[in-house]
Parts: C-alpha cells; sequence; structure tokens
C-alpha cells in the first residue's frame, strides 16, 4: 500500500508537471504591449510553484514509502518538532511569495497606475445582457449624451442618442465590432446597461470587469503580432455571470492596419 | 479557565422516548450526527447537480434522462436549457459551500468531539446548538424549496452578484421567487451558524476538564475554536449583505443597485445610489473567510489523524496552532483578491496580493509540519490515514495555484477561467472533503460502535484519489488557455479543440460520483453489520477514546477525566505501551 | 427539554414554511391561465355577421431604415448571406400603406364571450429576427414559439399585466408553448441574446383583430351587429402610438375604416 500511495502520487506528479513543462497547454498568442511581461512573471510563478509543488509531493511520497510501517517492531522517532527548522522554513517561505509579489508589482502599475497616452484613441464600450457594442466619438471627438428614454435596441439605439438635438451625438457612430488600429494607444471606457459584465480578450491580456453605474477605463496597445493571426479578429467574451445568455456573449476585436482602420470606420459611419 | 466544571442540568439523565432522544434532542452528539446527516445528503444532491452540469458540458445535445420530471421547464424533454445550467450550478455551490463544507466538518465533527476531547458533558449552551441545526435545516429546506417553484431556482452563482440578483425576474428566470427563496435560506444559514460558532467559542474557553490547557488541546479542538471565532466575525457580515440585498429586491430599496439601469428594455427608475461593488466587498469579507471555514476543521483533523497513524508527535504542535491563528487573522485581510478586475482601486489590489501571499506562509508552515509529522515515523496506512496523506497532497496543488491568482497581473488572464474552478475545488472542495472522510473512517468507531470496511474504504480512496485528480488537474491547463468558467456550453471556436479534455474530466467525474457509492454502502453496511469497535482501536491518545464506543449520554459517565498530557504523546521513550492516553497519570519525561 | 424551548422552534420552522408556502401561493395566483376551464361562447348568428376592412397609410417623410448589426453572432449573419438587415418598425410599404400594424375591435364586444381557439399562433425564429413581427392572440390561447435558426435564443415577453416568462430555445429544443391570461396591448417580445430582435403579441379578448401585411390592409370578419371602437397600433419608427374610430355595423354589413400615421417624433 505505501509503495502504490508513493508511486500514484510520484505518477500524478510527474503528468501534471509534464504537461506544463511541454507547453501542451497554453496561453493564445499575446498581441498587446504589455502582455509579455505578464508572461514572463507566470513563468516564473510556474518555475517556483514547480519547485515547491515536486518537493512537497515527492517528500509525501518518499516519507509515505520510507516510513512505513514494516512490522518489525521499530519505534517512530520521537520529536515534537524543531523550532530552527520552522523558523527556516517560515522566512523562506516568507521571502519567496512575497518577493515574487513585488517582482509583479511593476506590470500592474504601468496597467493601472497611469492613464492612456495622450492621444490615445478613445472608444466607449456598453454591456447588456447579451452583447458588447462600441461607440467612436466621431470627427469632433465627443460622446453625445446618453438618453435613457431613447434607447431603443430594436432599432439599434443603444446608447440612447438623440442625434436630432445633440450636438455631439450626431457624428457618432456605434457599431457591434471593436476596430482598432494596430501600434497606437487605445483606451476604451467600460460601462453596462444592467447587470455585472466583464471584458476579456486572452491575446490582448485584459480582463476588465464592466460595473453599472461606474464608467471604468482600461488602455492598451495592440502589437504587429495581431495582424499575423486570425486575419486580425479575436473574441471578446463575457466572463462575469451576467444571465441566461452568458455563455455566447461575445463580441469581435478586429485589428487592422492605420489605412484600413480609417476606411473601415467610414463604412460605419455611413450605416449610422 | 481549566476547572472541571459543575454537571450541566440535563447531565444526569438522558431522556426517554424517540422524539427527545433523536429528533429534538439537546445531547451534542446526536446532534452533531445530524449535521452529519444533513451535510451527507447535501453532497450527494450537490454531486447530482455537478454530474448533470458535466453531462450538459460535453453532450449539450443529450436528452437526460429524468430530468424533464424534475423541471420540465428548465429541461424540456431532459433538454438542459442554459439558464437551467447555471441554476443547477449555482444550488451546487450554494448547497456544497453552506451545506457540505461550513456544516459537516464544523459543526458535524465539532460537535460531536469538542466537548468530548476537551472533557466535557456537553456544549455550553445545549439548547443553542439544538436551534442552530434546526436554524440550518430550515435553512436548507428553503434553498431546496426552490428547485420546485414556476421558473427555477435562482441562476445568479453562489455570489450572486447584484444586480443580477437584485432586480428581480426581468434579469433571467430564477431571479424572481428563486433568488428571494435563496437570500432567505442564506440569511437563515447565518443565524444558524453564528449560534454555532457562539456555542464552540464558549463550549471551548469555558468547559475544558482539569488540566486540559489551551496548549494541551488536540489540534482538531484548536481548527474547531479558530474556525467558530472566523465564523462569527464573518457570518455577521454575510448577514447583513444578505438582508440588504433582500430589502433591494422585494423593499425597492437600492443598496447595491445603481440609477440609470435598463434591463431588457425595462428602465428601473425606482433604483438610484446603489453600489454593485459594496455588495461584492460585504460578500468577500465574508467569502474569504469562509474558505478557511471550510479547510481549517479539516487541517485539525488531518493534524490529528496524521500523528495518531504516524504514532509519533505531532510535528511543531506551536507552530500548528500559531499557524492556524495567523491563518484565521489573515483571512480578514485577503478578500480583495477576488476582486482584482471588479473595478476597485487598482492600489488596494496590491495590498490584498501581498496580504494574499503573506496567508501563504502559515499554510506552508502546515504543510511542512505535516511532512515533518511523517518523517521518522511507524505509518499505519489504515483507509482514515490514506485520506489524511491525500489531503496533504490536494492541499499542497490546490494552494499552490493560489500563489497564480493572488498576483493581479496574473490574474488578469486567469480571472473567471477554470483555472480558478481547478484551484479551489482542490484546495477548498476536495482537500476538505478528503478530511471529512478521514474523520469519518477514523471516528466512525466511536460514533457507532462499530469498525467501518477498510477493503471498500481503501478501494473508494484510490478511485477518488486518483479521479478528483484527473478531474480538477485539467482544469488548471484549460484556464491557462482561457476556457472561461460558468458557460453552459462551449461555442467559441477557440473552445472546439479543448473538448476532448472536458470529455475526460466529465467521464472521470461519473467515476468518481459512482466511486461515492461504495463509501455510502460502506457506511450503513457498517452501522449495523461492520465489526464490534472496542474503546481505543486506532490507539490513539485524546479523550474521546478513553470512554465506551459509542459513548454514554454524558459522555465521561460522571467520571470527568483530568489531563495531564499533550495530545499527541505517541512513540514516547521509556512509556509502558506505544502512546500515552492524555488522561493518563503516568510520568514520562515530557520534551517540548 | 422544556416548553418556551419547543415554541420557539416551532415558531422559526413555521416561520420558514409559511415563508415557502406564501411565496408557492403567489405563485400560484400569477399564472391562472394553465388553470382556467374552457368558457361557454355566447352564441353569434351566422347569417348576420358583417366586416370591416381598411388601409392604413404612412402620412410624411419615410424613416430613415436603420441597419441591424449582427456581428456578434456569425450564425445570424450567414442566414442573411452577408446581406444588411434593416429594422422592421421602420418599414413603409412601397405604396405608402404601413405593414406590421395591429387593428382590433377594442370595445362594442364586451357582452360577448368567446373561447379561444384551439389552433396556436406561430411565432417563427428566422435569421435572428421573428417572424412575424407583429401578431395577436386570444386570451388564452396558445402562443406557440418556434425556431429555424442553429443558434439559441431566449424568448422574454415583458408584459405589464400578465405573467413575465424568459426562455431558452437551444437549436433543435422542441417548441414553446404559452398563454396570456389577461388581455394586453401591446406585449413586447425580446431576445435578449440578439437584443435588436422585437415582436410585439396583441393579446385580446375577442377573435376580431388583424395584422396589415405589405398592402397596407386589413379585414376584421365576423362581426355581429352593433357599434364597435376599431384601435389601430403601430410601432412606426420605433415609438408605439394608437388610433381609434367608432364604427357602426348593421346585419350583413361590410364597412371600410382607413387609419393615416405620422412618425412619431
Amino acid at each position: 500500500m505505501a509503495l502504490a500511495v508513493a508511486l500514484v502520487v510520484t505518477l500524478i506528479t510527474l503528468i501534471s508537471v509534464g504537461i506544463f513543462v511541454a507547453k501542451v497547454y497554453w496561453f493564445p498568442v499575446d498581441i498587446s504591449t504589455h502582455g509579455a511581461a505578464m508572461d514572463h512573471q507566470f513563468l516564473l510563478t510556474l518555475i517556483i510553484c514547480g519547485v515547491i509543488f515536486v518537493a512537497a509531493q515527492l517528500g509525501l511520497a518518499y516519507f509515505v514509502w520510507r516510513y512505513r510501517d514494516k512490522g518489525d517492531g521499530r519505534k517512530a522517532t520521537y520529536s515534537h518538532g524543531n523550532n530552527k527548522l520552522e523558523a527556516t522554513w517560515t522566512i523562506a517561505a516568507a521571502i519567496v511569495f512575497i518577493g515574487l509579489n513585488f517582482l509583479g508589482y511593476n506590470i500592474w502599475a504601468k496597467m493601472h497606475f497611469t492613464g492612456a497616452a495622450p492621444g490615445a484613441l478613445k472608444i466607449q464600450v456598453q454591456a447588456q445582457q447579451f452583447a458588447f457594442y462600441f461607440r467612436y466619438p466621431g470627427p469632433d471627438g465627443e460622446f453625445g449624451p446618453t438618453h435613457l428614454e431613447k434607447v431603443d435596441d430594436a432599432i439599434g439605439n443603444f446608447f440612447g442618442l438623440d442625434r436630432a438635438h445633440d450636438q455631439a451625438s450626431k457624428d457618432d457612430i456605434v457599431t457591434a465590432t471593436l476596430g482598432i488600429p494596430v501600434n497606437r494607444p487605445v483606451e476604451l471606457i467600460l460601462r453596462s446597461q444592467d447587470v455585472e459584465h466583464s471584458f476579456f480578450v486572452r491575446e490582448l491580456r485584459m480582463q476588465q470587469d464592466i460595473v453599472p453605474g461606474m464608467e471604468i477605463p482600461i488602455h492598451f496597445t495592440a502589437t504587429e503580432e495581431a495582424l499575423k493571426h486570425n486575419g486580425g479578429r479575436y473574441e471578446i467574451v463575457c466572463t462575469q455571470l451576467c444571465g441566461l445568455g452568458h455563455y455566447k456573449m461575445r463580441a469581435f476585436l478586429q485589428v487592422m492596419t492605420e489605412q484600413d482602420y480609417e476606411k473601415w470606420l467610414q463604412t460605419q459611419a455611413a450605416a449610422q | 479557565m481549566a476547572e472541571a466544571h459543575a454537571p450541566t442540568a440535563h447531565a444526569q439523565h438522558a431522556p426517554q422516548g424517540f422524539i427527545r432522544k433523536y429528533i429534538f434532542s439537546l445531547d451534542h452528539k446526536v446532534i452533531g450526527k445530524q449535521y452529519y446527516f444533513l451535510a451527507l445528503f447535501s453532497v450527494f444532491v450537490g454531486l447530482l447537480l455537478s454530474i448533470l452540469m458535466r453531462w450538459h458540458l460535453v453532450w449539450p445535445d443529450a436528452h437526460i434522462p429524468l430530468l424533464d420530471k424534475l423541471s420540465p421547464v428548465g429541461a424540456p424533454g431532459g433538454l438542459m436549457t442554459p439558464e437551467y445550467y447555471l441554476s443547477l450550478m449555482t444550488m451546487h455551490g450554494t448547497i456544497m459551500i453552506f451545506f457540505v463544507l461550513t456544516t459537516a466538518p464544523q459543526s458535524g465533527f465539532g460537535n460531536y468531539f469538542l466537548p468530548i476531547q476537551i472533557g466535557a458533558e456537553d456544549m455550553a449552551f445545549p439548547r443553542l446548538n439544538m436551534l442552530s441545526f434546526w436554524v440550518t435545516l430550515a435553512a436548507l429546506l428553503t434553498l431546496l424549496s426552490s428547485f420546485f417553484v414556476s421558473d427555477g431556482p435562482p441562476l445568479a452563482g453562489w455570489t450572486a452578484y447584484p444586480p443580477l440578483s437584485a432586480v428581480g425576474s426581468v434579469s433571467g428566470p430564477g431571479e424572481g421567487l428563486g433568488q428571494d427563496l435563496w437570500v432567505i435560506s442564506i440569511a437563515l444559514f447565518c443565524v444558524g451558524a453564528l449560534l454555532g460558532a457562539l456555542n464552540f467559542i464558549a463550549t471551548t474557553l469555558e468547559l475544558r476538564t482539569r488540566g486540559m490547557k489551551l496548549m494541551r488541546l488536540p489540534l482538531t479542538c484548536w481548527a474547531w475554536f479558530i474556525t467558530a471565532i472566523v465564523g462569527l466575525l464573518s457570518f455577521a457580515v454575510l448577514f447583513a449583505a444578505g438582508v440588504l440585498l433582500l430589502l433591494d429586491r422585494v423593499g425597492g430599496t437600492s443598496f447595491f443597485v445603481p440609477a440609470g439601469l435598463i434591463v431588457s428594455d425595462k428602465i428601473l427608475s425606482n433604483h438610484s445610489g446603489g453600489s454593485p461593488l459594496l455588495y461584492q466587498h460585504l460578500f468577500w469579507f465574508f467569502g474569504h473567510p469562509e474558505v478557511y471555514i471550510a479547510i481549517l476543521p479539516g487541517m485539525g483533523i488531518t493534524s490529528h489523524i496524521l500523528s495518531c497513524f504516524s504514532r509519533k508527535p505531532i510535528f511543531g504542535y506551536r507552530a500548528m496552532t500559531y499557524s492556524l491563528m495567523a491563518i484565521g487573522f489573515l483571512s480578514f485581510t485577503v478578500w480583495g483578491h477576488h476582486m482584482f478586475v471588479s473595478g476597485m482601486s487598482p492600489y488596494t489590489a496590491f495590498a490584498f496580493s501581498v496580504m494574499t501571499m503573506a496567508i501563504g506562509v502559515p499554510s506552508a508552515i502546515k504543510t511542512f509540519n505535516w511532512l515533518g509529522t511523517l518523517w521518522g515515523g511507524r505509518l499505519r496506512l489504515t483507509t482514515a490515514m490514506l485520506f489524511s496523506i491525500g489531503f496533504v497532497s490536494l492541499f499542497v496543488s490546490g494552494g499552490l495555484s493560489g500563489l497564480f491568482l493572488a498576483q493581479p497581473p496574473v490574474d488578469v488572464n486567469l480571472h473567471a477561467t477554470y483555472f480558478v474552478v481547478g484551484h479551489f475545488h482542490l484546495v477548498m472542495g476536495v482537500a476538505a472533503i478528503f478530511a471529512m472522510f478521514g474523520g469519518t473512517f477514523y471516528w466512525f468507531p466511536k460514533m457507532f460502535g462499530r469498525m467501518m470496511n477498510e477493503t471498500l474504504g481503501k478501494i473508494h480512496f484510490w478511485l477518488t484519489f486518483v479521479g478528483v485528480y484527473a478531474i480538477f488537474m485539467p482544469m488548471h491547463y484549460l484556464g491557462v488557455e482561457g476556457n472561461v468558467r460558468r458557460y453552459s456550453t462551449f461555442i467559441d471556436d477557440f473552445m472546439q479543440p479543448l473538448l476532448p479534455v472536458h470529455k475526460f474530466m466529465s467521464i472521470w467525474a461519473f467515476i468518481v460520483g459512482g466511486a461515492q457509492l461504495i463509501f455510502i454502502f460502506n457506511l450503513f453496511w457498517s452501522m449495523f453489520k461492520g465489526e464490534k469497535a472496542g474503546i481505543n482501536p486506532w490507539e490513539s491518545t485524546s479523550l474521546e477514546w478513553t470512554v465506551p464506543s459509542p459513548p454514554p449520554h454524558d459522555n465521561f459517565a460522571g467520571k470527568i477525566p483530568v489531563v495531564y498530557h499533550g495530545p499527541y504523546e505517541y512513540g514516547v521513550p521509556g512509556a509502558e505501551k506505544d502512546y500515552i492516553m492524555q488522561d493518563s497519570p503516568e510520568v514520562v519525561a515530557e520534551s517540548h | 427539554m422544556n416548553k418556551r424551548h419547543l415554541l420557539a422552534l416551532a415558531f422559526v420552522v413555521s416561520l420558514a414554511l409559511f415563508l415557502i408556502a406564501c411565496s408557492k401561493k403567489e405563485e400560484t395566483t400569477e399564472q391562472p391561465a394553465e388553470t382556467t376551464t374552457a368558457v361557454q361562447p355566447t352564441p353569434i348568428d351566422q347569417s348576420t355577421v358583417g366586416e370591416v376592412t381598411g388601409k392604413v397609410s404612412f402620412d410624411g417623410t419615410k424613416p430613415k431604415p436603420h441597419q441591424i448589426m449582427m456581428d456578434q453572432d456569425p450564425a445570424c449573419v450567414k442566414a442573411h448571406g452577408g446581406k444588411p438587415v434593416y429594422a422592421e418598425d421602420d418599414e413603409v410599404n412601397g405604396n405608402g400603406t404601413l405593414p406590421n400594424v395591429f387593428v382590433y375591435v377594442k370595445s362594442g364586444a364586451e357582452n360577448y364571450t368567446f373561447a379561444a381557439p384551439s389552433d396556436p399562433v406561430v411565432l417563427d425564429q428566422k435569421g435572428c429576427m421573428y417572424d412575424p413581427h407583429v401578431l395577436g392572440v386570444m386570451v388564452d390561447q396558445t402562443l406557440k414559439v418556434v425556431s429555424s435558426d442553429p443558434t439559441t435564443h431566449n424568448i422574454h415577453p415583458m408584459p405589464k399585466d400578465n405573467r413575465e416568462w424568459n426562455m431558452s430555445q437551444p437549436p433543435g429544443a422542441a417548441p414553446i408553448e404559452q398563454k396570456f391570461a389577461r388581455p394586453e396591448i401591446m406585449i413586447p417580445v425580446k431576445c435578449n441574446q440578439h437584443p435588436w430582435m422585437r415582436a410585439y403579441v396583441g393579446v385580446v379578448k375577442n377573435p376580431f383583430f388583424s395584422v396589415t401585411g405589405s398592402d397596407g390592409t386589413f379585414s376584421i370578419k365576423g362581426l355581429p351587429p352593433g357599434t364597435y371602437t376599431v384601435e389601430a397600433w403601430t410601432a412606426v419608427g420605433g415609438t408605439p402610438q394608437t388610433q381609434d374610430q367608432t364604427v357602426t355595423i348593421g346585419p350583413k354589413e361590410s364597412k371600410t375604416v382607413d387609419f393615416s400615421f405620422k412618425a412619431a417624433s
């Protein structure tokens, strides 16, 4: 029985680690400027945790096998512990765990402690059960106000615009696809019409909840890498439970060259 | 404090009559069993729900037999609708977390063994004890009744984030009456948990027998004691959150609902000024301590069993108690790690992250000490011991993945994916359940006077141990790929290559689910047909093994024990036997 | 155990049971539709019945049709072969008449009771649009919702006077059959997974209703002699509006009633 425990634990450990080491399953391609640092922090954490994982599991397996009761009358070692050892692993664990955390500080700070670069392309994202819609401010660079009573999904007025009366709304462009130019800083302003949603693009290494009653800004820049895969098209998925259609709530991110982007925006403007 | 107490009023006379003896009993042992069986019933309901979910996830077009009988609306012709999937998921989470993980290890085993292990005749407040059980049962019945209302159970998840959970049926099926019942059930559960926690704290502090110094308490008692304190401080907050949510739903208030919402074309003009994030803070202020409420008693039970079957004192008894206290304290400082992407201030996110990494330290200490306990031992690999070894393995696996989620820049890409599902199922769900299995095999002889079948126990262990790894380890890989959780079907293109992994997990879920029938059979068969158990079949040292199996009504038949030793005096050199009972007056050089 | 204790316990348990029971009761009163028994219809002399016909025209500049963006669900885009789809509320017929106008006898038929027909009214989901866009059912008549789409829809009527429900319909699932217990003009129906999808269901107590089609005409047959208020309802341009007209029908008489709408501002 002791041997079986040792073997099974060892086997589980090796298979679990092996699949990670062989990268059988891994993050999708990274298309953002900030993603590489995140992936690196993940890898660093994986290595540290991997070492602890293997040491602890194999230690467990070995002890179970080594100290099994063989029926030879051997008595167990009588020990209540060892304070020096306790102190050592407490301090070691504290240094490793908290140190690891501080290594990732900069990545988080860059994402959140500074705003978007000046001149970033501003796009409003509105989430609702169960769709995302996007609004570009148009040439005037201003978003027109939302009038709740004007919101009408059936005729596509998701943002409640009053184009007849509000000057700023006249040139606003509402789309169902998030088109962005490559290499240009983008600032998304996230808002929700009804319940909690979340904005997650795996390839963009970007996830942020969308909270009703709040406008949450996030910023990123898509790299050339984005154009090389899937024709620049990536899924935006909702990751916050929002109701029965949660699993289907998605939209698409379309990364384009600057020229293609301008052309695309013209087409969208014409369809308003 | 450690004085022998005056016998409680009820202690001398065992009540006569079935109802007072077994139903409305004041005896902590009966109440402990009632909690245990409530949790056992709940865990099978929860398990069944998870199997239905795994079935639907990989065969979304399957017509599941009999499911349309349970819910003709949720599963017309047996074909599960997305909303019914979410309802099952919500009920699975709620049942498992509240009525299994919070109930069995603490209220079940704790009720039964805390008084005996400290040398008391009962809990400090037997009537409160009975009340807390019956309130908990009422909570369970209220929750289960939501299966039978017209549009089914709520679908907002066990976390029930508003506004989804607050604005009523316009936001989705199950969000009407079903969600009301859910909130009422949770509020009731909080009341039961609070009464229980008070009782545990008072009992531990006031009813220890002579000689039972705090530093002689078995680690199980320490764990129950700390858990009770954590529960007292956190369930009070959940109660508040639940009441406010209920008021938002039925009272027209706006604690959690902001102005200007349009749900399904309907302008919600009756709400303004609320904050959805406020609810999340309140919920997780309870929610994170809750995972420790689930696992701390498991840690205590595992420590207790590992020491006994290693025939060796627990390694670092003091470090174990201090780390329990540290976890209990720190558990109130880390709730924000559930909210890194929630929209709360990113500066606080970093603070929560540091505290979360810090709570990893006492957890690591415990792991090292368990390994230290095995080191140099003479291991008796009983089923109880196997489950405790399994606990350590699972706790390590699930705990380490927490280090990823604790770092905001790493969490961003893993949040709300199967990585999280794998993490918490291993570390909190399965590990805690392994502690319950361990506790069951270890204490069954004391509770029922008979032994459980070891062969069946070992078959059950192996299938479960291998199975849970096969189910929950792949979830981490899926999470890294970006497989989002809480989806009832996977329609995204990128998910298609990952479906075989889901099938693998589902098949193992069926195997593990089936293996639990072995346990059930073993449990009930042994209750009537098991080999008769002696007073101390495992050669353990704590006080419950000094009394007959099962113990008499007042535990010690009027002879309150006096304690001379720490709880883990195994393999003592120079002692008569391999171990020294806590109440044995035998004098040996006690080393520290 | 003392009596006080038993009392307290009984109180808690009964409170819980009471809460459950109350809430269940509430639920049952909400849906008498399923339990009502067949009504006894008032006999009508078929040899004397008349008819109201007419045309609904649109007066003013046509609203600019709003293009529907279906990007989020490729199955919907595919169903239309990539061709642009426009909001149905913006539709005006080529001959200047209005389709999708619900015309019904609003009052005048109160003295008669009618049995709901046993045939269901069918609402189809095709290309992520509702077909028809506007429809009428009688109180307690079955509305049968079917789907011709390879994608999941949810059907979510949002009534004021009837019971709200919201159900998913995955591809290949059985039709959803529901009834409305009270008359209501009009119940909007929405699919939250395709937020642009909207249908309007008019629930009436009598069988005297009609919806205009591509020629803008309607016809209400089988009216017993009497004086009626006929109402026309339209959501042209996105905002619902109504017009009433009174008409008196003699035995076997056929009357014409025309309506004319402007786009709501």
